[in-house]
C-alpha cells in the first residue's frame, strides 16, 4: 500500500492547553534556589521538624551528593537537570486548611479547573489536594474517620502519629536506594500519610491531587500508606501541571506497607506538562497473603522514570503492576516494574502497554527476581508497544532472575503499529485518519483502562482522546 | 613494546613470524590498546550480572607447540562425508585436507590468506565492531592470533559437503585464539562446522572470534560444537553480516567449558536478508554460560530469529542478554527472540534480559523469556510406563534440545549434534 506509506502521517501533537494555566501566588516561605545544608535547616525550621527528621534529611543530602547520576543505563537527558536552579521548598503556610472556605481564592480557581469539588461529590472518601509543597486543603469524610482511618499530610502524620509513622518511614525505600530517593529524603514536604486499622475495608477510594505551580520548583512529596492486618484501601492520585519555560523537577517517594492479608491499590494518572522531569520511586512491602497493586498511567512530562515495585515478603503475597504509558513528541516515558519474590508461593503479574507518538520514546524496564531457595513463585509479564509514526521509538529492557527449579516465570513482549487495514476500514466508513487512529489507540489500551476505577477510566479515556485529538485536522 | 609496560597476566606479546609485517604492526597496536583498555565491571550494561571474577587471566600462558599431534589428528573425526578438514593444535595448523572442495573455493590458514588473499583479508578480517562488551578481549585475540582459517566461496559456487574445522588446546593453562573468517560471494552456499576441543582435562583459555560475511543471495549453515575441558575459560565472539536476500543459520552448542562468554552479533545489512541464531546449553556442575546477542536490522524486509535454550542442573548459571535493534527506515522488519530456561535444581540460576530497541513503526517484533522446572506430570507419565524419574528427567532435557535442532536443514549434521547432546546428557539411543 505505497500511497499510505508515502503520505506523512498526521501530526499527533498534544493539546497541552488543558493543564496549561497558572496563577500568581504569593509564597509565604521560600527556601530560595539551590540545595545546601542551610536549605535543609530552613525547611526543618519552617516545618518545625523533630530532630530525627532533621538528621534524616541531612543523611539524605549526603547520599544525594554522593550518588552518581544513573546515566550508565538511563537517559542522558538527566544531565540537563540543573539542581542549583531549583527551588526546594515553597509554601504559603504549613497548616493544612480545614474547610473549603479557608482556601485562598486563587487556589480555589486552580482546583476548580482540576475538578476537585466534583470529585468529592462523587462519594470520594477524602480529598487531599496538594498545592505546591503543603497540603492546602485536607478533609476526611466523617465516615472514614469514624473507622479509625488516618488520612493526613505527611508532616501532620509524623507530628501526630509518630509511633506508626516512624516504624515504617524510610523502611520500604531506604534513603540511599537511588539518587532521587536520597534527594526526596533531604527535602520532602507534602504527600499523604494513611493508616488503615486492622480489618477496616475503606469502601471509597482516598484521593489526592498534586499540582506544581511555581517555575523551577521541584515538588518532593512523600507518601506512606500502611494497611494493617486484613484491611483494604484504594488510593488515587492524579496530576496535571501548568506549562513553564524552564525545567521542573518532580521527585516523589511513595512507600506502601500491606500487613498480613491486607490489600492496597495505588492508582496514578500522571499528566505533567512537557517540561517536567518526573523521577519517582514507588515501592510496596507485602506481608503474608497481602496484595499490592500499582495501577499507573503516564501521559505527560518530559522524562518520566518510574518503576513501581513490590517486595513480596510474606508467604502467598501478591504483587501487580498495570501500566499505561503514552509518549508524545519530545517525551520519554521510561517506566516499568520491579517484583522481588522474597517468600514462597508469591505471585506477581506485570502488564504494560505503551504508545509512542511522533518522536516520543516509550521504554519498559523491568526486574523480576526470585532469590535462592524459594518455592512456588510465579511471575507473568506482558509488554505491548504500539508505534504511531515512522520515527516513533520503543525500547524494552526486562531482567528476569530465577533461582531454583520450583518457580516459573514468563515474559512476553510485542511491538506493532496500527495496521493500515484497520485505518482504511474506518476511513471507508467516514472517520478521518486522526479519528480512526484515536479509536485504534483506545482499543489497544481498552482492556487495561477497564482495570482503573470508574472515575479514572473515564478520565483516562478522555485524556487519551485529548492527546489524539490534536492530530485531527 | 615498552618493556616496562605491566602485563596483567601471564600472557606475553610475542609476534608470530608467520604474519606479514603490516599485520604484525597491527598486532602490536592491538596489544598496546588491550593493555590500556580497562577490564569490564558489572556496572557496564554489557556485563550486568556477569561473574567478573571468572575472567581472571593471570594463570594463563602462551601455548607451547603441541606434543601429541598424531593423536589429535586421529581424534578429529566427526562427519563421514566432508569437503575439507583443517586441524589446529595450540594455534598451529597440524593437518589440512582440502581435496573435496570445488574449484575456486579457498580454505586456508589466515596467515597464508593474509599474503595470498590480502585484499579479502583486509576487507573482512575483524571488520565489525565488537560492541557487546568484549572489546578488550577482541584486542587480545588480534594481538596474539597465529592460527585461524579463511573460508572463501566465490559467487555462484555451492559446496555440497560440510567443511570441518578442529581447534584443539593442549597442556595446563594453554591459551588458544581460534578464528573462522567466512566470506561468501553472491549466491554462494556452504556448511561449516567448528569443533572446539581439549586434548586433556587441564585448565585452559580460549578466545575465539568468527567473522561471517554473506554476499547477495548467499546461504550459510554454521554449527559450532564447543567441547572445551570442564576447566576452560572461553570467549566466543561472533559477527554475521547478511547482504541482500542472503540467509544464515548458526547454531552454537556449548557442551563444555567452565565459564563461557558468548557474543553473537547479526547485522541484517541487505533487504530481504535472514539470520537464524540458535544455541543450546546443557549446563551442570558449576558451569556458567554468559551470552549476549544483538540482532541489528539495518535494512527493510529482513528477518531475524533467535532461539536459545538452557538446561540448568546443580549449581550452574546462565545469563542471556539479547537485543533486537530496528534502525530507522528498516520497514517490514520481522524479528523474534526467545530464551527458554529449564531449571533442574534448587541451586541453579537463570538470568534473562531480552531487550528491544525499535526505531521504526512498521515492524513485527516479539520476544519472550521463560524459566521453569520440569512438570511433575511429565515425569509421572513416564514413571507410569516404567521409566525411572532420573532417566525421565534426562529424556525431557534431551527432547528440549532435540526440538531446537529441528531448525537445522542438514540432516546428517542434525543427527551428529543430537548424538553429542545425548552423550553429554547420558541418554543412550538404540540405532
Amino acid at each position: 500500500m505505497p500511497a499510505l506509506e508515502e503520505t506523512e502521517k498526521p501530526d499527533l501533537n498534544l493539546d497541552r492547553s488543558v493543564g496549561d494555566f497558572s496563577y500568581d501566588v504569593q509564597y509565604q516561605y521560600d527556601a530560595g534556589v539551590g540545595l545546601t545544608e542551610a536549605t535543609i535547616d530552613y525547611i526543618c525550621d519552617v516545618k518545625n521538624d523533630p530532630d530525627w527528621i532533621r538528621e534524616f534529611r541531612k543523611d539524605g543530602l549526603r547520599k544525594f551528593l554522593e550518588k552518581p547520576m544513573p546515566t550508565h543505563w538511563a537517559s542522558h537527558d538527566l544531565d540537563n537537570i540543573v539542581f542549583d536552579n531549583i527551588r526546594y521548598y515553597l509554601s504559603q503556610g504549613t497548616q493544612p486548611k480545614r474547610s473549603w472556605d479557608d482556601v485562598p481564592e486563587e487556589m480555589k480557581q486552580t482546583f476548580e479547573r482540576l475538578g476537585i469539588p466534583e470529585q468529592e461529590r462523587k462519594f470520594l472518601a477524602g480529598v487531599e489536594a496538594q498545592f505546591d509543597s503543603e497540603a492546602a486543603y485536607s478533609n476526611i469524610k466523617a465516615a472514614v474517620g469514624e473507622q479509625g482511618v488516618i488520612f493526613v499530610g505527611s508532616t501532620e502524620g509524623l507530628h501526630k502519629h509518630p509511633e506508626i509513622f516512624r516504624k515504617w518511614f524510610g523502611k520500604v525505600i531506604p534513603t540511599g536506594d537511588n539518587k532521587f530517593s536520597a534527594l526526596n529524603s533531604a527535602v520532602f514536604s507534602g504527600g499523604s500519610f494513611i493508616y488503615v486499622p486492622p480489618g477496616v475495608k475503606v469502601k471509597h477510594p482516598l484521593q489526592a491531587y498534586f499540582r506544581i505551580n511555581a517555575e523551577s520548583f521541584g515538588q518532593f512529596e512523600r507518601t506512606l500508606i500502611i494497611a494493617d492486618e486484613g484491611s483494604e484501601v484504594m488510593y488515587m492520585e492524579g496530576c496535571t501541571a501548568p506549562k513553564f519555560e524552564t525545567s521542573t523537577l518532580h521527585s516523589a517517594v511513595v512507600e506502601l506497607v500491606a500487613l498480613k492479608g491486607a490489600k492496597i491499590q495505588y492508582v496514578t494518572v500522571q499528566n505533567w506538562s512537557p517540561n517536567v522531569f518526573n523521577l519517582v520511586t514507588k515501592r510496596g512491602l507485602a506481608h503474608e497473603e497481602a496484595e499490592i497493586k500499582w495501577i499507573d498511567c503516564n501521559i505527560g512530562s518530559r522524562l518520566t522514570m518510574k518503576y513501581p515495585g513490590v517486595i513480596m515478603k510474606g508467604r502467598k503475597a501478591r504483587g501487580e503492576v498495570i501500566s499505561i504509558a503514552l509518549a508524545s513528541d519530545g517525551q520519554h516515558q521510561d517506566t516499568g516494574a520491579k517484583m522481588i519474590h522474597a517468600a514462597d508461593e508469591t505471585t506477581s503479574n506485570i502488564v504494560s502497554k505503551s504508545i509512542s507518538i511522533g518522536s516520543g520514546i516509550a521504554t519498559y524496564r523491568g526486574l523480576v527476581d526470585i532469590p535462592p531457595h524459594r518455592k512456588g513463585c510465579k511471575n507473568n509479564t506482558e509488554c505491548d508497544a504500539l508505534l504511531i509514526n515512522t520515527h516513533s521509538r520503543t525500547d524494552t529492557y526486562p531482567a528476569v532472575v530465577v533461582r531454583g527449579n520450583q518457580n516459573a516465570t514468563q515474559h512476553e513482549a510485542s511491538v506493532s503499529k496500527v495496521s493500515a487495514e484497520q485505518i482504511f476500514y474506518m476511513q471507508q466508513r467516514g472517520l478521518s485518519e486522526g479519528e480512526a487512529m484515536s479509536l485504534a489507540v483506545n482499543g489497544f489500551v481498552n482492556d487495561l483502562v477497564r482495570e482503573f476505577p470508574m472515575e479514572y477510566s473515564v478520565e483516562l479515556k478522555r485524556l487519551i482522546d485529548l492527546e489524539m485529538e490534536g492530530s485531527v485536522g | 613494546m615498552n618493556p616496562e609496560t605491566p602485563t596483567t597476566d601471564g600472557l606475553q606479546f610475542t609476534p608470530s613470524p608467520v604474519w606479514p609485517d603490516w599485520f604484525r604492526s597491527a598486532q602490536q597496536d592491538a596489544w598496546n590498546e588491550y593493555l590500556a583498555t580497562p577490564a569490564p565491571t558489572r556496572k557496564d550494561e554489557t556485563w550486568r550480572y556477569a561473574n567478573i571474577k571468572a575472567l581472571d587471566l593471570s594463570a594463563f600462558r602462551n601455548a607451547p607447540p603441541i606434543a601429541s599431534e598424531g593423536k589429535l589428528i586421529n581424534a578429529s573425526t566427526g562427519l563421514e562425508a566432508i569437503a575439507a578438514k583443517l586441524v589446529f593444535g595450540n594455534n598451529a595448523l597440524v593437518h589440512s585436507q582440502t581435496d573435496g572442495l570445488p574449484a575456486g573455493v579457498v580454505v586456508q590458514p589466515l596467515d597464508v590468506a593474509a599474503r595470498e588473499n590480502e585484499a579479502l583479508f583486509r576487507q573482512y578480517f575483524l571488520s565489525q565492531p565488537v560492541e557487546l562488551g568484549s572489546h578488550k578481549y577482541a584486542l587480545l585475540h588480534k594481538a596474539l592470533l597465529s592460527g585461524g582459517v579463511l573460508v572463501h566461496v566465490p559467487a555462484n559456487v555451492e559446496v555440497a559437503l560440510p567443511i570441518e574445522l578442529y581447534h584443539w588446546v593442549e597442556g595446563a593453562n594453554s591459551s588458544v585464539f581460534p578464528h573462522t573468517l567466512i566470506v561468501l560471494g553472491d549466491n554462494a552456499k556452504v556448511t561449516v562446522v567448528d569443533h572446539f576441543k581439549s586434548a586433556d582435562g587441564a585448565p585452559a583459555f580460549a578466545c575465539g572470534i568468527n567473522d561471517f560475511h554473506l554476499g547477495r543471495g548467499a546461504k550459510l549453515d554454521y554449527v559450532a560444537i564447543q567441547d572445551w575441558s570442564a576447566d576452560t575459560l572461553a570467549f566466543h565472539i561472533n559477527s554475521t553480516v547478511c547482504d541482500r536476500d542472503s540467509s544464515s543459520t548458526a547454531l552454537v552448542a556449548n557442551l563444555g567449558g567452565r565459564h563461557i562468554r558468548g557474543e553473537s552479533f547479526s547485522k541484517l545489512a541487505g533487504e530481504g536478508s535472514r539470520s537464524v541464531m540458535l544455541s543450546i546449553n546443557p549446563l551442570d556442575g558449576e558451569r556458567q554460560v554468559d551470552q549476549r546477542t544483538l540482532q541489528d536490522h539495518a535494512a527493510p524486509n529482513a528477518t531475524s530469529d533467535l532461539l536459545y535454550r538452557n538446561s540448568l542442573d546443580d549449581k550452574s548459571q546462565a545469563i542471556f542478554s539479547g537485543l533486537i535493534r530496528v534502525e530507522p527506515g528498516s520497514k517490514q522488519t520481522d524479528a523474534y527472540q526467545k530464551v527458554e530456561n529449564l531449571v533442574l535444581s534448587e541451586d541453579a540460576v537463570a538470568h534473562s534480559m531480552p531487550g528491544l530497541q525499535i526505531l521504526n513503526d512498521d515492524v513485527r517484533c516479539t520476544h519472550g523469556a521463560t524459566s521453569g522446572g520440569i512438570s511433575q506430570d511429565e515425569l509421572f507419565y513416564m514413571q507410569a510406563r516404567g521409566i525411572r524419574p532420573d532417566l525421565g528427567r534426562r529424556l525431557v532435557v534431551a527432547g528440549f534440545f532435540h526440538s531446537l535442532l529441528e531448525r537445522l536443514d542438514n540432516e546428517t549434521l542434525r543427527a551428529r549434534v543430537a548424538a553429542l547432546v545425548n552423550e553429554r546428557l547420558g541418554v543412550k539411543v538404540a540405532d
